[in-house]
């Protein structure tokens, strides 16, 4: 994935315009709810996070893992099993499904990062396939029907999440909490190490590092991360089915990844908003989502493989400017 | 425990003998074996493909499953629409989705040669979403029976077990696809370009040997064998637009514990796998929809590049 995630030496301009955006950003999301359908943004908020927690996995340690959709729906159904059946508090049931998450991403991580490459993606695909077949079966996913009717309660007590506002306003925190812990992992020196291992593993090896086990953490903190996205999306939404479980929905983060920009922090986002936006216009048009999402994977990896925000680093803020562009 | 255990070794020998296995009736043990091996078949066919595509074009072709499934369908309208009957879907099928994959080499795939292989994956990915998507669009998500055709209707009795012809034809045919294709593959003039092309392309290259045409072909052939599993498929399974994208994740993992590094792996993984399903439907059914996943998991444990793979 080097070839389109090559634009990390920025000017001092660009980042100081990063900075500003940034800040724009934030103050359009807590504004939003008053303009615009809260619970269609808290759905953008869920999977932008879930795509986020994704790119931290491809974009910036190179592996492309297809059963993401097994952390993401798995941490669902805990949280919303834990906060209907047992009456947990919704904090409790997101940290709960949070944690089942990163304990089935180091179960799925150990095994497929003993294959590299285009292996370690079928692996990935053919054990969120497994979970998913264990889903349909497990008495306590409740089949097709899924886990429904499950309540929001209040926040550590006092705040009643059955206020939309509140609701929304929790949500955003827990995406600007996750976006931020994985640009302080992306900026650490152990995510300097994970970009390394991306860019040449070999060397890495060489360099002295146990590359599996940084892999295997990599991949341990992103899963952590998908299950935050899915077990808020939970208390959100009230349910939890097999949809989030699939393939598709697997398929689904990374083209958000891949229109928004890989190894981009702001990419995933983009592309989060677009999906799900592109997702609720065509619910109403008749036209299927499939073809649409296909073709738009096949227009951005023909042509567009930088993906949008990617494009617009490459071409305005890179140091070379637009000269080599595309 | 004594009196239990008595019981079934006295059931075993009175009356009907030999009808008992570990307490399964023999009957249901082969029948549920047949189901494996036709499975296996179709395993083996569609990871055979996987395999050639990827040893030249290093491209996991995801649409693989939706390639099967268009094949199933082509045959299906041929059949509904034109009045084509099985046997001459079963030439002209595999020709229609070779040319349609040999179009799609040419248009996208061969731009993306010199990439990293994610982004092959990620393109047929969105091709099989595509494919997948029209078909779901136009005929929906019911499954259209395809009539066995009137030559191997019925079946014959083998004494211990009722074998319908069709389903002994699929096992036939499989094995006839499979030899051949290796044989193509390892015996054959343009076989041995297409390995010399895998090792060393611009080496090939330099003797003259047209190589993006031999990828072009590698791919229409891989299509073709997705195809013609697709119209062998159609009376067995019913012709849905789903009938390819679970398929194709379980051959995913039959590729996985074979190693794609031989073609003769890629089969025998591929039967084996398939009869393994068939049996633990019979002594444990809630997982025989695991099974494959779980063998994938122990083979990475132990022996993580495959059965038969070169690590790539």
């Amino acid at each position: 994935m080097s070839e389109a995630t090559l634009h990390e030496e920025r000017t001092a301009a660009s980042v100081r315009l990063e900075r500003v955006l940034i800040a724009l950003a934030i103050l359009a999301l807590i504004a939003a709810p008053f303009f615009v359908y809260p619970i269609f943004l808290m759905k953008m908020l869920c999977f932008a996070l879930f795509a986020c927690a994704f790119n931290l996995l491809l974009g910036y340690t190179g592996l492309l893992s297809f059963g993401h959709a097994t952390f993401y729906g798995a941490a669902a159904y805990f949280c919303a099993y834990a906060v209907k059946d047992w009456g947990w508090p919704p904090e409790a049931g997101i940290l709960l499904g949070t944690a089942g998450a990163a304990v089935l991403g180091l179960v799925m991580g150990f095994l497929a990062i003993r294959r590299q490459g285009i292996y370690f993606s079928m692996i990935t695909l053919a054990l969120a396939q497994m979970f998913y077949f264990f889903c349909v079966q497990a008495p306590f996913t409740e089949g097709e029907d899924g886990i429904q009717g499950v309540p929001r309660g209040h926040l550590f007590g006092i705040v009643d999440l059955n206020v939309t506002l509140n609701m929304y306003f929790f949500v955003l925190a827990v995406f600007l909490i996750g976006v931020f812990a994985v640009w302080r992992i992306v900026n650490s020196p152990f995510g300097m190490i994970l970009r390394s291992i991306r860019e040449n593993e070999n060397r890495a090896i060489s360099l002295g590092y146990s590359v599996g086990r940084y892999k295997l953490a990599a991949f341990v903190m992103s899963a952590a991360l998908a299950g935050l996205a899915g077990a808020t999306k939970a208390i959100v939404f009230q349910f939890a089915t097999l949809t989030d479980v699939t393939w598709q929905m697997s398929g689904e983060v990374i083209l958000m990844t891949l229109l928004g920009g890989i190894g981009t922090m702001v990419g995933p986002v983009v592309g989060a908003g677009l999906v799900v936006g592109l997702e609720n216009t065509l619910a109403t048009s008749g036209f299927p989502v499939t073809i649409a999402t296909g073709l738009i994977f096949m227009i951005c990896v023909l042509v567009f493989r930088r993906g949008i925000v990617g494009e617009i680093y490459a071409r305005w803020l890179s140091p070379g400017g637009g000269r080599n562009g595309a | 425990m004594l009196a239990i255990g008595r019981a079934s070794f006295s059931t075993c020998f009175s009356g009907d003998a030999m009808t008992m296995i570990f307490g399964i009736p023999v009957q249901a043990l082969l029948g549920q074996m047949l189901v494996g091996l036709i499975n296996g078949s179709f395993y083996a066919m569609l990871s055979l493909g996987l395999a050639v595509i990827f040893g030249l074009l290093r491209i996991i072709n995801f649409a693989h499953g939706a390639l099967y499934m268009f094949g199933a369908f082509i045959g299906y309208l041929m059949l509904v629409h034109l009045g084509i009957g099985y046997w001459p879907a079963l030439v002209l099928v595999p020709l229609v989705v070779g040319v349609f994959g040999m179009a799609v080499e040419r248009l996208a795939l061969s731009r993306l040669y010199r990439l990293d292989p994610l982004y092959g994956l990620l393109f047929t990915f969105g091709l099989a979403l595509v494919i997948e998507g029209v078909f779901r669009f136009y005929y929906g998500v019911s499954g259209n029976p395809y009539a066995v055709p009137s030559q191997l209707a019925g079946g014959t009795n083998l004494g211990f077990m009722f074998l319908p012809n069709y389903r002994g034809w699929v096992v036939v045919a499989s094995l006839i696809v499979c030899i051949g294709t290796w044989l193509l593959i390892e015996k054959t003039r343009l076989g041995s370009y297409l390995r010399a092309a895998t090792e060393n392309p611009e080496l090939v290259q330099a003797f003259g040997v047209n190589v993006p045409l031999l990828l072009t072909l590698t791919y229409g052939l891989g299509a073709a064998l997705a195809g013609l599993a697709g119209i062998l498929a159609a009376p067995v399974y019913q012709v849905s637009p789903l009938m390819g994208s679970d398929l194709i994740i379980v051959v995913f993992a039959v590729v996985v514990v074979g190693g794609m590094g031989s073609i003769l792996g890629a089969i025998v993984t591929g039967y084996m796998l398939g009869l393994a399903e068939g049996l633990t439907k019979v002594f444990y059914p809630e997982a025989s929809n695991l099974v494959v996943f779980v063998i994938m998991a122990i083979v990475l444990l132990l022996r993580p590049a495959g059965l038969f793979g070169r690590d790539a």
